[in-house]
């Protein structure tokens, strides 16, 4: 409640700024809105930006939840295939140099105008942040955990099930909280490539129209349902390790 | 006295455990080289030594979490193979924060994807704890309890691996002179019978649990003739042999430290 209260209270800090820069600097509506009229858009086409935010959100956890597989997938077998290492691990390093700013054309050219490709950007640009964290976590295994599960005569399968995968979640839950942050940014980017709908497609098509208002009102959707997919998802991670928060203040280790 | 302390082996006793001509290199600088070592079966026996001597990694290497090289053998005197009869606890307590205590307990078998058959083994974890006292914190995570109370139940989940040969590498000397006091009791309690190594670095708890006493000096590495009790472990802190015996061994050990390596 405290944490909303802080949120509410540094936006309407923002708002204050913004709305004195408008003032002070005498800018026309077309540069920057007020505030006011930003908000005015955002109720006068309250359902117009619900609609086009609800296929943007779906865009963002459909991305999500092919990049997490995909990304969860590639991480177990890096871990677990030292020939997977050496073959895969150089075709992530690709796949994360290449930006996707320079894939999306192809992706609406082969996938076509249509959720397909926005799903696939954000997908490329989780795979690797979720890739690297888990791996991360598969690799750094407590050395005396390992020890143990040899001594106790563990089969590999079962530990990497029940020692290693553990073990890691703390990296995955970090790959995924960057994932939660960067997946708007792949929907968005595929939405300004080639779109019908989206907040993308709303931002620009306000944009070529001078209707600078609509356009922050998107924005300002965007931005507030970016925070959100990455608090409820931090809450849901922190709650599904409960080990977690416990274990991080008394990081003595003896 | 590997002759006078082996058990009979057809009887199915624990066995004694030899390491031969064990060698190991650390940096290219020989620990130890043809050294041997027995674990007289059924019976503690502790290793002292000063610090970075080798004592944790000839542990190590009968546990076979050191590449054996060389000469190196390591052998139980009824014929069968180690693997599999060994359980290890280590200076940490090594559970694993997301499970309860008593899954810590049951992790062996968890590992080892062996079926608990109608709950037996289960149960006996469930009683193992409440005789180490911890039968009210049974869902308790390790974050949760005491270095104790955590060195406990590292000590069940060593028990329930039941196996004849138990090797344990300074497991109290984390903890508070009382609670060490307490689970040293436990330990000698609950492993009468064992072959058990125990690596220390505090000559009363060798003196406390041992049947034989050995010290580990030099670089490489040498094993003296042990110190050898033939009463039943534990024994009481006031027991007038031990302080004898246990200014002996500090002479041991602080010659031991001047020997030059």
């Amino acid at each position: 409640m405290r944490a909303l209260l802080r949120a509410g209270l540094v936006f309407a800090g923002l708002c204050l700024v913004w709305q004195a820069i408008v003032t002070i600097g005498g800018l026309p509506a077309y540069i920057l809105p007020p505030p006011t009229r930003v908000f005015a858009a955002l109720i006068d086409r309250a359902g117009f930006l619900a609609s086009h935010a609800l296929l943007t959100l779906s865009e963002i956890l459909l991305g999500m939840l092919f990049g997490v597989l995909l990304g969860s997938l590639s991480a177990l077998t890096l871990a677990s295939f030292a020939t997977a290492r050496r073959w895969l691990l150089p075709v992530l390093l690709v796949s994360q140099a290449i930006p996707v700013f320079a894939l999306a054309p192809l992706l609406v050219l082969w996938l076509g105008y249509g959720m397909a490709s926005k799903v696939a950007a954000a997908t490329i640009i989780i795979y690797f942040p979720v890739t690297s964290a888990f791996y991360d976590g598969l690799r750094h295994t407590e050395r005396g955990w390992l020890d143990l599960a040899q001594v106790m005569g563990a089969t590999p399968q079962r530990a990497l099930l029940l020692l290693r995968v553990p073990a890691a979640l703390p990296g995955f839950a970090s790959g995924l909280r960057v994932a939660a942050a960067v997946a708007p940014i792949g929907a968005v980017i595929g939405e300004w490539v080639g779109a019908s709908a989206g907040l993308g497609y709303v931002m620009l098509q306000a944009n070529a129209r001078m209707q600078i208002d609509v356009m922050f009102a998107a924005l300002l959707v965007l931005g507030i349902m970016a925070v959100t997919l990455y608090y409820a998802l931090d809450a849901a991670l922190r709650h599904l390790m409960p080990w977690l928060p416990e274990s991080l203040p008394a990081s003595t280790k003896e | 006295m590997s002759e006078t302390s082996v058990a009979d082996p057809r009887v199915g006793g624990p066995p004694a455990v030899s390491v031969h001509a064990a060698r190991l290199e650390y940096g290219g600088v020989p620990l130890f080289d043809d050294l041997d070592f027995t674990l007289a079966a059924g019976r503690w026996t502790c290793l002292l030594g000063p610090s970075g001597v080798g004592k944790t990694t000839l542990l190590r290497l009968i546990a076979g979490l050191e590449p054996a090289t060389g000469e190196t053998r390591i052998v139980a005197n009824d014929g069968l193979a180690l693997t599999g009869r060994i359980a290890w606890m280590g200076q940490q307590d090594l559970l694993l924060p997301w499970l309860s205590a008593l899954d810590n307990a049951l992790l062996g078998a968890k590992l080892r994807g062996d079926a608990d058959r109608g709950g037996a083994r289960r149960g006996r974890a469930i009683d193992l704890l409440y005789r180490v006292g911890l039968g009210d914190r049974l869902d308790a995570r390790p974050a949760g309890l005491s270095g104790g109370q955590r060195q406990r139940v590292a000590l069940v989940r060593t028990l329930m691996e039941d196996r004849p040969i138990i090797l344990m590498d300074e497991p109290f000397s984390a903890l508070d002179s009382i609670t060490r006091w307490k689970l040293q009791e436990l330990a000698a309690d609950l492993l009468v019978g064992r072959t058990v190594l125990l690596v220390t670095h505090d000559p009363r708890e060798a003196l406390r649990l041992g049947h034989f006493v050995h010290v580990m000096a030099g670089r490489p590495a040498r094993l003296g003739e042990p110190l050898a009790f033939d009463d039943q472990p534990p024994r009481a802190l006031d027991d007038s042999r031990l302080l004898a015996r246990e200014a002996e061994l500090i002479r041991r050990l602080a010659s031991a430290a001047e020997a030059p390596s």
